[in-house]
This record gives structure tokens, C-alpha cells and sequence, in this order.
């Protein structure tokens, strides 16, 4: 039971005018693991994420959670989307919405249990939240209100978490902050995470396993593994050099080559 | 007690009819109103007003009575408009523009053929602005009923409804079905503009609509207590400007007591004046911002997607 892969992701493809976004992208997500999907801006890291969610169908390929067809667990994945807007003048407090991730979905007059209730505060406190718990969402700084939307996405007790670029915006202290508390989680929760980033220098710590994607093409497996010269040159198509400088990683391309597609391309200045 | 209350408010037919009626019509309001406002559908609720309006005027005219007509309309509007915000937004305006217009002509042919054929004015003045003290008491259950049914609606569909109008996209993954939600919302946003287009008139049920909502919204820190705030300040409301105008008749020299309507409006405008000062909103305790101790908030808003990688230089 145990070896069966919380998520198996299989040759999904995508086309759209045309233009190949997704092609035959594979990986897999075994229980309790921290995955990177990483890739720079309009690779298709929000497109891969809504498909494994089901919120789009794939051109060719399936997903699968548990070893079924996605529709059976859908309610197995958390979800934290890209861009949230929260209006500050809704009067909709941390603790509600963090409430609303166990019935925000349900018909009917059913008042919450006390067993319900004690979830939320847990949540509440597993993401530290409890100091802006009756604080309204709106009016929270934007670490504040991913740890809110975070919560939200696990009070309901998914297997596997999904975030979309939940580091963008942030300043670094925050997303320090926000991927050693998805990494806490997910180690006292067994929640596995896949978390979509254009820059891994700041999950290395905590990654068990990388996506690394570019150009609809996918490379995975961890860090040691994909983030290598021969790798990512396979992958690119051209040759990229991997440099490892005090525990962070730069992927370079030669000068002259087109390095846009590259997550988080340093400037390089003449040599 | 004469002072606020003239001999006979209690004892009045028409007096009890009409405080029944606004007052179960602020409730709907108040209810329906909260979820307008946090769903940003404020313009969509005056455009059903507008088709109400032709509704009311229309039922009017063909000698039903104009709360089946505010609500048809109401509804066929809601309909409509759902129908439409399927395309794109500029369309949609666009769109929503031209049937607002056309049926506000619609409502102007049927206003005057009611004052024609009715020869009074009465019917301009009753469908547009309300007349709460001639309802026919045979209405008072009509009424009831359908509060009844809304507000039930409304509390069956109120955490998806809640979702969905916080962030469509949350709502989405956790399988509501947003497209199902908006419509049944927009059916009680149809129904209570009918009633309030009843008490006040079709063209001010957004004031009722609206106004209690945005100012319980200023001072309350939950979803919940803003619809209970909501719900009091509509009937405060309604019923302090059913008693003035039923007091006013002393006040002008020819003895006809000033419009509901107009009291109604203006204590709702009142209230949400007074719910922006911002003691008032401390001492209601809603919170701005929660004292952060040391937290970088401005930081926390700037772009920050390069780490502070050494750039190789050399």
C-alpha cells in the first residue's frame, strides 16, 4: 500500500494554437515528499498544476492519485492558487476562512462540530497564524495571508499539497519563513508537498525531489540527480553550466545563447 | 411617547400591513445585500431594479398586481443576465447596457399608459417610489412566503456562496460549481428587489439593498455578524421611516403625510455616514490592521523574486 505513489503523473500533453506546452511530462510523488516544480515564467508549471487538479483535461496523458483515476481522490489534494486577492473590506476573518477549506463546498444548515472547530485551531496554530486569527484576511501582508490560505488548503487533510508559485512576491524573510513552515508541515502532517517555484536556490534545504521544467520538456528526480550540467543541457537543448557556490546552484548559459527560458538567469556582465 | 408615536400608528390597518412588510422586505434585503457587496454585484442588483421597474409597470397596466411584475421582471432580468455574462466583459457591458436601456423604455410606454388609462399619476409615484401604506393586505402572505423561501435558499447555499465570492478560484477546487451558484444567487438578488421594490419603490430597492449591507460591513469582522447588523439596521430603518412619515401628515399644512420612501432613503444614508466615522468603527472593534510586532509588512508586498545569489562576476 505504502509504495503506491501519492501522485503519478503520466506523458501528459498539452497543445494550444498550435504550440506544444506540455510534452509527455512524467513524474512521480511518493507520500510525505517535498517536490520543486521549477521553471521559469509561462512554462506551464500553473497549466501541469491544474491538470493533476482537474481543473483542466490534458490533450494526451493521465494523472493519477493513489493508483486511481483522478476523479476518485479529488478530495485528497489541497490547493494553493497563484494570486489570490483577498479585499480587505470583506469582513472575512483567518479563522473563517481556514473553516471554510472543511465545508466551503457543502449545501445545507449544518452548524460546526466542536471537533470542527478545534481543526481550525489547530490549523491556525500549525501555520502560525493564531496572533492574526481574528484579523481580516484582506488587510494581512501577503506572507501572512499564504500561511492563512495554506492552512486552508490542509485543515480538510489532503494528501498531497499543491502550491502555485507561493514564494512570488514575497520578500526573502517571508518565503524563508514560508518554505521551512511547508516543510514542518509536511513532515508532522505526511502531507506530501509540489510546490511551483521560478527559483529553487530557496527550496534546496528542504527538496526531496525536483521537476525541472522548460520548453514542455520535464527532467525529475532529485536535486543531485537533474541539477546537473549534462542534465539540463539535454534538457535545454544546448549547453548550460551548473555552478554550485556556497550552497546554492546557478544555471548559466554560454554568453550568446538565448537564456530566457533559464529560472532565474543571473545577469552575466563581459568576461 | 406621543411625541414619536401619533394616536392611531398602532390601531392603523395600513400602518400594521406596511410594517410587516418592510420589515420582512429589509430583512431580504439586508441578507441578500451583504452577499452584493462582498461579490462586487452592486451594479448587477440596480440593473434588476431598472427591469423590475418595467415589470412593475407593465403588471400594473394589465391590472395584476406590480409585486408579480417586480419579480417577474426581476427574474426574466437575472435570467438574462446570466445568459449574457457568459461572454466576454466588454460584451457583457455592453450588452447589459442595451437591455437596461430597452427595458427602461419599455418601463416608460407602461408608466404612461398606466397614468393614461388609470388617469392618475399615482402609478408613476407607486411603482417608481413605493407606497408601503396602500398594500393590500392580501399581499402580506405573498410576501411572507417568498422571504421565507429566499432567505431558506440563502441559508442552504451560504458557505458555497461565501467561497465562491471570496475567491472564485478556491471555490472551484474544492468543487463548487460557481456558474450554479451565481445564478441561484442572482434569483434572490431578483427577489428582493421585488420586495423592497413593494415597500420603497423599485427605483430606491437598492438603497435598501445596499445601504444597510455596506454600512454593517464597515463595523462587523465576520460574514455573519454583518448580515444580523445588516438585518437591524434595515429594520431600523424601514420602521423609523414608516412612523415619520406616518407622523409627518401633522408636519405639512395640507395634512398628506410626506413620502416613506424618502424617509426610509435618507436614514439608510444616514447610517452609512455614521458607520464610516472611523470612532464609531473602533468602538464597533473592527480591526484594521492587527498590531504586528515588528513585522515587515511593506516589505512583505515588494517583489522579491531574485534571491540574493552572488552574480557570477569576474
Amino acid at each position: 500500500m505504502t509504495d503506491v505513489p501519492v501522485l503519478e503523473v503520466d506523458r501528459i500533453g498539452v497543445s494550444f494554437a498550435g504550440r506544444t506546452i506540455l510534452d509527455a511530462v512524467s513524474f512521480e510523488i511518493r507520500a510525505g515528499e517535498f517536490t520543486g516544480l521549477i521553471g521559469s515564467n509561462g512554462v506551464g508549471k500553473t497549466t501541469l498544476l491544474r491538470i493533476i487538479l482537474g481543473l483542466q483535461r490534458p490533450g494526451t496523458g493521465e494523472v493519477r492519485v493513489l493508483g486511481a483515476p483522478l476523479s476518485r481522490h479529488r478530495r485528497s489534494l489541497g490547493y494553493v492558487p497563484q494570486k489570490v486577492v483577498l479585499d480587505p473590506d470583506v469582513p472575512l476573518r483567518s479563522r473563517d476562512l481556514v473553516a471554510l477549506g472543511l465545508d466551503g463546498q457543502r449545501f445545507g444548515f449544518s452548524r460546526r462540530t466542536k471537533e470542527q472547530r478545534a481543526r481550525v485551531e489547530e490549523m491556525l496554530d500549525a501555520v502560525d497564524a493564531r496572533r492574526f486569527a481574528d484579523s481580516r484576511v484582506g488587510s494581512l501582508s501577503g506572507g501572512e495571508q499564504q500561511r492563512v490560505l495554506i492552512a486552508h488548503a490542509l485543515v480538510s487533510r489532503p494528501l498531497l499539497l499543491l502550491l502555485d508559485e507561493p514564494l512570488a512576491n514575497l520578500d526573502p524573510g517571508s518565503v524563508q519563513e514560508i518554505v521551512a513552515l511547508l516543510h514542518r508541515v509536511s513532515a508532522d502532517h505526511g502531507v506530501s508537498v509540489l510546490l511551483s517555484a521560478h527559483e529553487m536556490n530557496a527550496l534546496l534545504p528542504v527538496m526531496d525531489r525536483i521537476v525541472y521544467l522548460t520548453d514542455g520538456r520535464a527532467a525529475s528526480g532529485t536535486t543531485d540527480e537533474v541539477v546537473r550540467s549534462d542534465v539540463l543541457s539535454r534538457l535545454y537543448g544546448h549547453h548550460v553550466d551548473v555552478l554550485k557556490l556556497h550552497g546554492r546552484v546557478l544555471v548559466v548559459a554560454e554568453p550568446g545563447t538565448d537564456a530566457g527560458d533559464i529560472p532565474d538567469h543571473p545577469t552575466l556582465t563581459a568576461f | 411617547m406621543h411625541l414619536l408615536f401619533e394616536p392611531g400608528f398602532f390601531a392603523s390597518g395600513p400602518v400594521r400591513t406596511a410594517v410587516v412588510i418592510g420589515g420582512v422586505a429589509a430583512v431580504v434585503s439586508a441578507v441578500v445585500g451583504v452577499f452584493t457587496v462582498v461579490r462586487s454585484q452592486s451594479f448587477a442588483g440596480h440593473a434588476l431594479t431598472d427591469i423590475a421597474t418595467t415589470g412593475g409597470s407593465g403588471a400594473f397596466y394589465l391590472g395584476f398586481n406590480p409585486l408579480a411584475g417586480f419579480i417577474g421582471g426581476g427574474v426574466v432580468g437575472a435570467g438574462a443576465m446570466d445568459l449574457i455574462g457568459v461572454q466576454r466583459v466588454r460584451s457583457r457591458d455592453v450588452a447589459t447596457g442595451i437591455v437596461l436601456g430597452a427595458a427602461t423604455g419599455l418601463a416608460a410606454l407602461f408608466l404612461y399608459l398606466d397614468t393614461t388609462s388609470s388617469a392618475t399619476t399615482g402609478a408613476t409615484q407607486q411603482i417608481l417610489f413605493g407606497s408601503i401604506f396602500t398594500i393590500d393586505r392580501s399581499t402580506v402572505p405573498v410576501v411572507v412566503v417568498l422571504s421565507v423561501v429566499t432567505l431558506v435558499g440563502m441559508a442552504v447555499i451560504r458557505r458555497p456562496l461565501l467561497l465562491h465570492s471570496v475567491s472564485p478560484e478556491l471555490a472551484t477546487v474544492r468543487g463548487v460549481a460557481g456558474r450554479g451558484i451565481g445564478l441561484a444567487f442572482m434569483l434572490a438578488l431578483a427577489v428582493s428587489v421585488g420586495l423592497s421594490s413593494v415597500a420603497i419603490g423599485s427605483i430606491l430597492s437598492t438603497a435598501l439593498l445596499i445601504g444597510p449591507a455596506a454600512a454593517a460591513l464597515r463595523v462587523t469582522r465576520s460574514i455573519g455578524a454583518a448580515t444580523v447588523v445588516a438585518c437591524g439596521l434595515g429594520i431600523a430603518t424601514t420602521w423609523l421611516g414608516i412612523l415619520l412619515a406616518y407622523d409627518s401628515a401633522d408636519w405639512v399644512r395640507s395634512g398628506q403625510g410626506l413620502p416613506v420612501s424618502f424617509f426610509i432613503v435618507v436614514l439608510t444614508f444616514l447610517s452609512y455616514l455614521v458607520t464610516g466615522v472611523p470612532a464609531v468603527r473602533r468602538l464597533a472593534g473592527r480591526p484594521g490592521r492587527h498590531p504586528a510586532p515588528a513585522d515587515p509588512a511593506p516589505a512583505d508586498r515588494a517583489p522579491a523574486d531574485r534571491a540574493p545569489a552572488a552574480p557570477a562576476e569576474g
